[in-house]
């Protein structure tokens, strides 16, 4: 009985990714605060408030669209739902604000303002965890996550995939809209939370605590990033790129795709969650509109810019349409729209595997005709590793894998 | 001249007391002191007034009254008038004006009203009724039956017994209270059971509190049924609306498995094709043609929202079919640049739509149960639309083919059909049917860049709960999930009725992933 020989490893990062990846730790974590604080603000290299504020908020939705690659990229499965996980996580780190807010409110209640507005008396209960930042942080990841985990258990157990899983998170997006509109729920209704004060005690406006919350929302994307590499290297990635390309045939071999899917969704539905608790101190609102269904899919439409498939590209994807949309919202406002839905048909039509796809595309141009696809590559290592040898001492293998492609 | 001499005639003729002219003393009652003698001094002046009572109490209501403790001035035009004599006459600085409370108010109000009951136009005697109806006061009961006698309209007439017994039933005497409760009992309409009610808590005489018990309960047994009826309605009357936006999805969706996301904005250009036909109509068209604007824009409608979905199936959709999730992402696009299309050519706010003349007002089948004409014609038009659609894909020619091409493409293809253009025509069929829904839209609400927006959501959840690929699974979704949401909206009122229908929704396609009718067979991929 022959040995079944696993592909080798392939490294978390080449030797350029490592050294991409801490430049980029860096920017975030040194060079946008000094830009920021240190340069004075006449100077060409100064980084302003605004642009400090854009760019925090824009690796949020970065983180996002990486959250959306996971489920969509490499399983396959189109969430329209991931809005409302995004909301939740804003929420509950939202609930904290305005309970940190204390007597300072325009009505020197202990309640919040809005809650002494409805004349109510008491915080409702799912307010009782609100006023300690470890419990919130533990709502961020535990909310959006157990909502994703009983929502998704019963979405894959019936096997319900494709286009109608998008409609129906999006029906659920929807319904849990409406029920944050309402006052009773006990989220501001209408309004939402705003006009935060201090997280932790430390007033939340000052320059310091910006740039803290701006270098804080770099790490986490950073360390999505390298989690979401591991992940999709890993045996549960592969798992989930095959459910992608043939669900029935990972049936048919042995697999329950159930608990493969769910764990992914749910990983996803925090990471957003995760991402929504970090935009609401940056941007100092959060409110139901958030959960509307146009903000889902617009995240989708980041990710595919980007190119599926690839993890930078979500990244890119979402720096590129949010940075057009801050900059054409005010150029403008009545083509932006029209920017929005060319993209969305554009993308779709020429662009299948994104910026990221074109732009290998075209570095690959010049070179040997279509070099070694990913499936053939794959294969020689495994070969390789079942020889002992370098994948690069094997010659050429002659046949093209066929079926799966990324 | 003659119109005021005919009146007074008129007036002194079926006066029994004598209208005599406002005192100063009168005046100064109704202006100044203490709110409950006030309304007493108004009801007073109501009961036997002249042209200058009611200028009075008019100037009262707008405010335009200031006294001093011994003289009344109504101002005018910044000058004071003397309210008895009419002559102008100076207002001295120390003069204050009245406070009108609420109370105050609804009383002016039903005071004018009192003094409408003369009026030579029925429809306006009817209104003054209907308004007295709301404030009973059994001080104004002289000047209703004066009214009564006088009146010659059957309507009006039944309306003021009613407004008689409701003023009597605050009377003195046990007798005529009763016999107030049994005129009352006749109406069974919610008004009457609450002054009904009104007076329970304050009745004290035994006989008349069974008599009104009694009187509640019947009118409860009226109105329950009243009650059902009108759920029962509106609910196929949102099911006939969801039908509507669900049948053009029924063949996008449904037959071609064809995500259309901008399938609202389909809808939003039929009812906008609608306001636009109805600006020609107006502009170019004598008045009396406005009736038959909406028959003309029902071709319109589907012409211009097929003519949208031809031109979007040739241009984008065609390259992504068995590609779904990006047709969805595509479509979306579509719609965003749809809204905006409508935003930049008739501007953001919503445009107004009217009904025609023969669709405004309704049925009125009890007291409580009133089924206006628009919600009545939806519902036909929603039938003949239905109908219209299944005669054409199970009888014609175009119908076979759409078929054909759903059920095995490459077969009919070998056929000989051109399944290219079978496409297309059944992707402009749907998105015409879409046109048609957003005419019939437009006649019960807003007409704006989001209309689709708000249904959009609805229709794919009827679609997907009817079962792909079935047209009376769709119907029976769409009527199904109508009644639902209004019987639920009746105790949870409308938020959560949504909230609750949507996951109803998201529990049932657990249980039955193909909706309410499946498809038999096998298939690995579903």
């Amino acid at each position: 009985m022959s040995q079944v020989a696993l592909p080798s490893k392939a490294p978390l990062l080449g030797g350029k990714g490592w050294t991409a990846f801490f430049i980029a730790l860096i920017a975030v974590c040194a060079l946008a605060p000094v830009l920021n604080m240190a340069v004075p603000p006449g100077s060409a290299f100064h980084l302003s408030d605004y642009a400090v504020a854009l760019l925090g908020k824009i690796m949020c939705y970065a983180i996002c669209a990486l959250a959306m690659d996971l489920i969509w990229g490499y399983t396959g499965i189109l969430s329209l739902g991931h809005g409302l996980f995004f909301a939740l996580g804003g929420y509950m780190m939202g609930m904290y604000l305005m309970r940190q807010i204390g007597r300072d409110g325009n009505y020197q209640s202990d309640l919040p303002d809005f809650m002494v507005f409805l004349d109510w008396k008491e915080l409702p209960w799912h307010w009782w965890l609100s006023d300690s930042f470890v419990a919130t942080l533990f709502l961020i990841v535990a909310v959006p996550g157990l909502i994703a985990f009983v929502f998704g258990y019963f979405a894959f157990r019936s096997r319900i995939k494709g286009v109608y899983f998008s409609i129906i998170t999006q029906a659920m997006t929807f319904a849990a809209m409406l029920l944050f509109f309402r006052n009773e729920t006990g989220f501001g209704g209408n309004n939402g939370f705003t006009d935060f004060k201090r997280i932790l005690g430390i007033p939340i406006a000052t320059q310091e605590m910006r740039m803290t919350l701006f270098a804080l929302t770099g790490l986490t994307l950073l360390a999505f990033f390298l989690f979401a590499k591991w992940l999709v290297g890993s045996k549960f990635g592969r798992v989930l790129q095959a459910i992608r390309d043939a669900e029935s045939r990972v049936m048919f071999c042995g697999y329950n795709p159930l608990p493969y899917k769910l764990t992914i969704w749910v990983i996803s539905a925090v990471m957003c969650g995760v991402a929504g608790a970090l935009y609401v101190p940056q941007v100092g609102i959060i409110n139901p509109g958030e959960m509307s269904a146009a903000n889902s899919i617009e995240i989708a439409i980041w990710a595919a810019v980007g190119g599926r498939a690839t993890l930078i590209g979500p990244i890119i994807g979402a720096f590129i349409v949010n940075g057009a949309k801050s900059w054409l919202t005010v150029a403008a406002p009545e083509y932006w729209l029209y920017f929005l839905g060319a993209l969305f048909i554009a993308v779709t039509l020429f662009l299948p595997n994104g910026i990221v796809g074109l732009a290998r595309r075209w570095l690959r141009r010049g070179k040997a005709p279509q070099s070694v696809s990913d499936g053939r590559r794959e294969a020689q290592r495994a070969l390789a590793a079942s020889e002992g040898v370098e994948p690069a001492a094997l010659p050429p293998l002659a046949v093209e894998t066929k079926g799966a492609s990324a | 001249m003659l119109r005021h001499v005919l009146s007074l005639l008129f007036a002194v003729f079926l006066l029994p007391v004598p209208a005599h002219a406002l005192t100063t003393a009168e005046a100064l009652a109704i202006a100044s002191g203490d709110t409950g003698e006030r309304i007493a001094a108004l009801n007073e002046a109501v009961a036997h007034a002249d042209e200058r009572t009611a200028a009075f109490i008019q100037a009262m209501a707008d405010d335009a009254v200031r006294f001093t403790g011994e003289a009344v001035f109504v101002i005018r035009g910044g000058k004071g008038y003397d309210p008895v004599t009419g002559a102008e006459q100076a207002v001295p600085d120390t003069a204050e004006d009245p406070v009108n409370n609420n109370r105050m108010r609804s009383a002016l109000d039903a005071a004018q009203a009192a003094l409408k009951l003369s009026s030579p136009d029925e429809s306006q005697r009817l209104a003054a009724a209907a308004a007295l109806m709301r404030d009973p006061d059994d001080a104004r009961l002289p000047l209703v039956d004066r009214a009564l006698a006088a009146e010659t309209s059957e309507r009006v007439r039944a309306q003021l017994e009613q407004v008689r017994a409701a003023s009597l039933l605050s009377s003195d005497d046990a007798q005529r209270r009763l016999s107030a409760v049994h005129a009352l009992a006749e109406s069974k309409s919610p008004s009457t059971k609450l002054l009904l009610n009104q007076r329970l808590a304050d009745e004290e005489d035994p006989q008349v509190r069974t008599a009104i018990q009694e009187a509640i309960q019947a009118i409860d047994e009226a109105l329950v049924w009243g009650e059902r009826l009108g759920a029962i309605f509106t609910g196929v009357s949102l099911g006939s609306v969801l039908l509507l936006a669900a049948l053009g999805l029924a063949i996008t969706y449904g037959l071609m498995g064809v995500i259309n996301m901008a399938h609202g904005e389909l809808m939003m250009i039929g009812a906008y094709a609608t306001y636009v036909t109805q600006g020609v109509f107006q502009r170019y068209l004598p008045e009396a043609a406005f009736g038959a604007y909406l028959v003309a824009a029902i071709p319109v409608a589907f012409l211009a929202s097929a003519l949208v979905g031809a031109v979007l199936e040739r241009g984008v959709i065609r390259f992504l079919y068995g590609r779904p999730l990006e047709t969805l992402l595509a479509t979306w696009g579509i719609s965003l640049i749809l809204q905006q299309l409508v935003r930049s050519l008739f501007g953001a706010q919503n445009v107004g739509v009217e009904n025609p003349a023969w669709m405004s007002g309704g049925l009125q089948l009890m007291s409580n149960v009133t089924l206006p004409w628009n919600r009545i014609c939806i519902i036909v038009f929603a039938g003949l639309v239905l109908a219209g659609m299944g005669w054409l894909i199970a009888r014609t020619r175009l119908g076979l083919f759409v078929r054909g091409v759903t059920q095995n493409r490459p077969i009919a293809s070998c056929m000989g059909v051109n399944t290219a253009r079978v496409d297309t025509y059944a992707f402009a069929l749907g998105s015409g049917i879409a046109g048609l829904a957003g005419c019939a839209l437009s006649q019960i609400g807003n007409v704006g860049p989001d209309l689709g927006q708000s249904y959009i959501v609805d229709s794919f959840m009827v679609v997907v709960m009817g079962g792909v690929g079935q047209l009376a699974g769709t119907v029976y979704a769409a009527l199904g999930l109508g009644i639902l949401n209004k019987f639920i909206e009746g105790w949870a009122g409308a938020v959560l009725a949504k909230i609750a229908v949507l996951v109803f929704i998201i529990i049932f396609i657990q249980k039955r992933p193909q909706g309410i009718f499946a498809i038999k067979g096998r298939s690995a991929e579903a």
